[in-house]
């Protein structure tokens, strides 16, 4: 499997990240050489094997629809990296 | 000797006693910390005030007392501590103060134990060697040239340098039981779903698991015992009696089925770790247990079976660390898309980025199928094996690496075989099996692990049959000259 820097750039785009010309080249070879190997479980005949996502016999986990406390407007900013009127603040959307 | 090579029911015995304090138990682990820290690197931050505080809180309590009375404990730095720093070893949570305890903190302070601060790890648990870490390297407490594995290798170092009295790590593909090999302390994976994991910053939600790290098998049980269990706050926490530890704990493996599979001792391993495992199994026949050499024939797919799951979960999963919420922001962003961007470039590191990449390019629109849904697929038939094998066995035992711990620097320019060193610990994390490494013997001075893997939810074997092994053996004994 060869990946381009092409593949990379729009790989990047989908991951939400800014990489450097270098970093592209360094991880276009990189992870051509990560799938190759990966092209490795093609010798196995999965057909009609069921995937496992998880190995707990667990499904939807329900509980009671009542309401618990949450935390505090106040609480869940003390991170936010910049905030107005209780809410993050974050750079306009629209135009 | 060091106090913290006293067995729990020793130091329990003196603090009743007034022999010894929590605050002396306390002051004792800073000490060393102050002392090696600058040598190993396994904090990346101290809580002295806080540990002092519920140090002397305890002293002065009175009534019943916990599990895990006044002991000094470390937390990797992925565990979250309300109002304690928690950085994931990442730039991008450099400054983050998380707002709420994980389930596993608020069971250790209910036992009673003491959290003297977070220990350094690989970025968001992303490595096999500590290397990864934004801050600073760990350095392996036997040979500060080596690494001491990640990516709990903080929790590790700290435990063999006799700086906590025992820590906290987390298991995806072998975060606690390649560090506990290489450090040579006790190191244990539980069965997917028995411990909590809420306030676990998630790396591959299908395979993490918390566990504890300690210097012998006695200890692992107890605090085990303190964090096991189901919580309503994690989903994927499952619903079982957690059984007594300490009472499997006899000593006795007379009958007990091993299984012990050829595809762990082939190309790669080193011939001192293969004997030192031979030699382990000689032990356990003394003890009156039998052996067998068995096939997981599914074996050498595992690798690359983890790494495309584990990356596709992580890209995911690290789609929250967007600059918003908390973490560190881009400065002057143009707009959200750039702002998006850069707080993720600039915060995080080669290995983050490279698995982003990776998982990001598994779960994409045409290669969804070919990867993703196939290593699925393919973990199915690697459980098969192993519920084939513990059909006519009780555990399974292997070498947890295939060699002792390198040095740094040694792997850091190619990821692929970093994963390699993985494929002794990898199969037990995609069954979901519990294993446990224990220190087995040296390799040219160096720590060498035997892994110990179980059925499901059925710790309780496993710790029996670690214990018998540590009764017999001094190894877990050594301590590295720091």
């Amino acid at each position: 499997m060869s990946i381009t820097v092409q593949d990379v750039e729009h790989v990047a785009n989908l991951a939400r990240l800014e990489l450097t010309e270098s970093e592209k080249e360094r991880l276009a070879g990189q992870l051509s050489a990560i799938l190759d190997y990966a092209e490795k479980l093609n010798e196995l005949n999965t057909e009609g094997v069921e995937p496992t996502s998880h190995v707990l016999p667990l499904h939807n986990v329900m509980r009671e629809d009542e309401a618990r406390p949450s935390l505090p407007v106040e609480k869940a900013l003390l991170n936010a990296p910049e905030e107005e009127d209780g809410q993050f603040k974050v750079p306009a959307v629209l135009e | 000797m060091s106090l913290f090579d006293q067995r729990l029911s020793e130091v329990h015995n003196r603090l009743h006693h007034k022999d010894l304090s929590v605050s002396e138990l306390v002051d004792a682990s800073l000490k060393r910390i102050a002392e090696t820290d600058g040598k190993i690197g396994a904090f990346l931050t101290l809580d002295e005030e806080g540990a002092r505080k519920a140090a002397s809180e305890l002293d002065s309590s009175s009534g019943e007392r916990g599990l895990l009375f006044g002991l000094p404990a470390g937390i990797k730095d992925n565990i979250v501590t309300e109002g304690l720093r928690t950085t994931c070893a990442s730039r991008f949570l450099s400054n983050y103060d998380p707002i709420y305890d994980a389930t596993v903190v608020e069971k250790l302070r209910s036992a009673q134990a003491v959290t003297v601060g977070k220990l350094n790890m690989d970025e968001f648990a992303m490595g096999g060697s500590n290397e990864n870490s934004s801050y600073h390297p760990v350095r392996n407490p036997w040979d500060t040239t080596r690494v001491p594995g990640g990516s709990s290798g903080g929790s590790a170092a700290s435990v063999a340098a006799g700086q906590v009295y025992f820590s906290l790590g987390s298991d995806t593909g072998g975060s606690i039981r390649q560090p506990a090999a290489y450090c040579g302390v006790v190191g244990l994976k539980p069965t997917y779903g028995l411990v909590s994991r809420f306030g676990l910053v998630a790396f591959a939600s299908s395979l993490d698991q918390i566990g504890p790290i300690t210097k012998n098998v006695e200890d692992a049980a107890f605090v085990l015992q303190a964090i096991a269990g189901h919580d309503g706050r994690d989903s994927t926490s499952a619903n079982v009696d957690i059984p007594d530890y300490a009472s499997a704990l006899t000593g006795d493996v007379k009958g007990l089925r091993i299984a012990v599979p050829k595809e762990y001792f082939g190309e790669g391993i080193d011939p001192q770790v293969k004997e030192r495992v031979l030699e382990a199994l000689k032990t356990y026949e003394s003890m009156g247990a039998v052996w067998e050499e068995v096939s997981l024939p599914h074996t050498e797919y595992a690798v690359a079976t983890y790494y495309l799951l584990s990356s596709s979960e992580a890209s995911s999963n690290l789609a929250r660390f967007d600059g918003v919420r908390y973490g560190v922001r881009a400065e002057d962003p143009a707009n959200l898309l750039d702002l998006y961007r850069r707080s993720r470039s600039e915060g995080f590191g080669p290995e983050v980025k490279r698995r982003i990449m990776l998982g990001t390019y598994a779960l994409s629109s045409g290669y969804y199928d070919a990867y993703y849904k196939k290593a699925q697929q393919v973990r199915t038939l690697i459980k098969r094996d192993f519920d084939q094998v513990f059909e006519k066995y009780d555990v399974i035992v292997s070498p947890t690496a295939p060699t002792t711990a390198f040095r740094l620097g040694e792997q850091v320019d190619d990821p692929l075989t970093m994963y390699l060193n993985d494929i002794c610990t990898i199969p037990a994390s995609l069954a979901g099996v519990p294993a446990i490494s224990i220190p087995c013997g040296l390799a040219d001075g160096l720590p060498v692990g035997l892994q110990i893997m179980g059925k499901p939810f059925d710790e309780a074997t496993v710790l029996r049959a670690a214990h018998a092994f540590e009764g017999r053996t001094e190894f877990h004994k050594l301590r590295p000259a720091l």
